[in-house]
């Protein structure tokens, strides 16, 4: 096909998400968040085991805008948003780009479960700024956005939908395929579902959950059986931080894998971080549920491939 | 050496010892977790197909797979006998390894055989070959509507359809991937 055409067949997709970008913006200008932009390339991500960034010169390109995000938050900035790309090495699939858009947003004094209403409240008003009713199409269902929307812990959603329970998972190291086979597809119903309370392992920069400190307060949103938003109550322990990103670049050694710098003004920024919680949203599969799309290639104009 | 990483469709991997074909990949990252490679398997010496997910961490030999042009000489009890046209060396398939193949082969064609760690395991035709029809029914005069076509058998003893103006003794040149007529072949 020629590039004319290729692109052409994309008109709709691409309004589609240039509306869907603008509707993000007005809904958290109404909720007076402060849009931020942050630097691509930083000289230390994250440590996290399975996420690989991508070097650049001796710095690396940006998995998430987490980290200078948090450090506006501990400066006082009560709530910041931002609509940037990150990056994140061989990851190509049809739900996974290389390079793709994500929203991220943070709240001081709210925990996780603010914004799972949080999320409601957004993906209903952008179904509303694109004059869509209450109800989704996508892959061949219909997801009601009535709230409130179903929650489910990671240890139900096992005992309901998996032939292993979670402990078994953990001990066998078969947690990421039960997650990824048996049970997203399983979160494909009328109603979006927020999977949460992730095992502690699972969630690096998430708070212990008061309680029951074998878990974090961590979760994912699933629309479609697709997973669409991460998000935390955050850490806020500078000392337990670096312990878990210890731990992460100890996996990542075990791996082979590459490891990185300690992001030291991460760190020591980190107790001035009020109590928070933020979320991360693949914008890149929103536009895929409103467009019913079924590979990512089909909402952005170039994949690598394209280049 | 190949990581999982590199794995796509069509690519051919060694495992268990056996060559493989990648027949189907999918890419899945539950959040915050390992990448994970599902894929299908297609055995290329068995031909069993079988489902596999695999890990970032895995790693893979290529499967040492080369094509060697060979001429078909002739069947001897189960056995295909193939001649390396470089070193005149023969070689010998099974019925299996050959498969659909044994409906085309005629003595002294030129076909690719694939050989893994130079172990023959299987044969490639040229995409269409010219055969004779040994048995047909003649053409009723007046049976001119299109699309009625009758069965013939050719040569190797393959049955396949043809035009009803095809008659017995004649050549006519076969698709060997679909195994369907193409055309009067004129001597």
């Amino acid at each position: 096909m020629s590039e004319g055409r290729r692109l052409a067949r994309k008109k709709d997709f691409l309004y589609l998400r240039a509306a869907v970008l603008a509707a993000i913006r007005r809904f958290f200008a109404s909720r007076d968040y402060l849009e931020v932009e942050t630097p691509h390339r930083i000289p230390a991500p994250a440590p996290e085991s399975h996420i690989d960034a991508v070097p650049s010169d001796d710095w690396f390109m940006q998995t998430s805008p987490e980290l200078c995000m948090k450090r506006l938050l501990a400066a006082g900035y009560p709530r910041l948003f931002q609509i940037c790309r990150c990056f994140r090495g061989r990851e190509n699939g049809d739900r996974h780009l290389p390079e793709f858009t994500l929203l991220e947003w943070y709240r001081a004094g709210a925990d996780y479960r603010d914004l799972m209403s949080e999320c409601e409240d957004l993906v209903i008003g952008i179904a509303r700024a694109l004059g869509r009713g209450e109800e989704i199409a996508f892959k061949g269902k219909m997801i009601r956005l009535e709230k409130p929307w179903e929650r489910c812990s990671v240890r139900e959603a096992f005992h309901k939908y998996a032939s292993r329970s979670l402990e078994e998972a953990l001990e066998g190291g078969y947690f990421d395929e039960t997650i990824a086979f048996e049970i997203e597809p399983r979160l494909d119903g009328e109603r979006p579902v927020f999977l949460c309370d992730y095992p502690l392992s699972r969630g690096a920069l998430a708070r212990r959950k008061p309680g029951d400190p074998a878990f974090a307060e961590r979760f994912e949103l699933y629309m479609g059986g697709m997973e669409l938003v991460n998000a935390f109550s955050e850490l806020t322990d500078a000392e337990e931080q670096r312990r878990r990103f210890l731990m992460e670049e100890e996996e990542r050694r075990a791996m082979g894998k590459r490891s990185y710098p300690m992001p030291e003004r991460f760190l020591k920024a980190l107790p001035e971080m009020p109590e928070s919680a933020g979320a991360a949203l693949g914008v890149d599969r929103l536009v895929m549920l409103f467009a019913d799309a079924a590979d990512i290639r089909d909402v952005v104009a170039f994949a690598p491939e394209d280049l | 050496m190949y990581t999982a990483s590199d794995l796509r469709k069509g690519l051919r991997i060694k495992l268990d010892n056996d060559p493989y074909q990648i027949t189907e990949f999918n890419f899945v990252k539950p959040g915050k977790g390992q990448s994970l490679y599902r894929c299908k398997l297609r055995n290329m010496i068995t031909g069993a197909q079988f489902e596999r997910t695999f890990r970032e961490v895995d790693t893979f030999q290529p499967a040492d797979l080369r094509e060697k042009t060979m001429q078909y000489l002739y069947k001897e009890e189960n056995n295909y006998v193939f001649m390396d046209m470089e070193t005149y060396e023969q070689i010998y398939l099974t019925a299996d390894q050959v498969g659909d193949a044994i409906n085309f082969l005629l003595d002294n064609l030129e076909v690719e055989v694939l050989l893994f760690e130079d172990k023959p395991i299987g044969v490639t035709l040229p995409n269409s070959v010219d055969l004779r029809v040994v048995k047909a029914e003649p053409w009723a005069k007046g049976d001119t509507v299109s699309g009625n076509y009758k069965p013939v058998i050719l040569e190797t003893g393959y049955k396949v359809l043809v035009p009803p103006f095809i008659e017995e003794g004649e050549k006519i040149r076969v698709d060997t991937r679909s195994g369907e007529y193409l055309t009067r072949v004129k001597e």
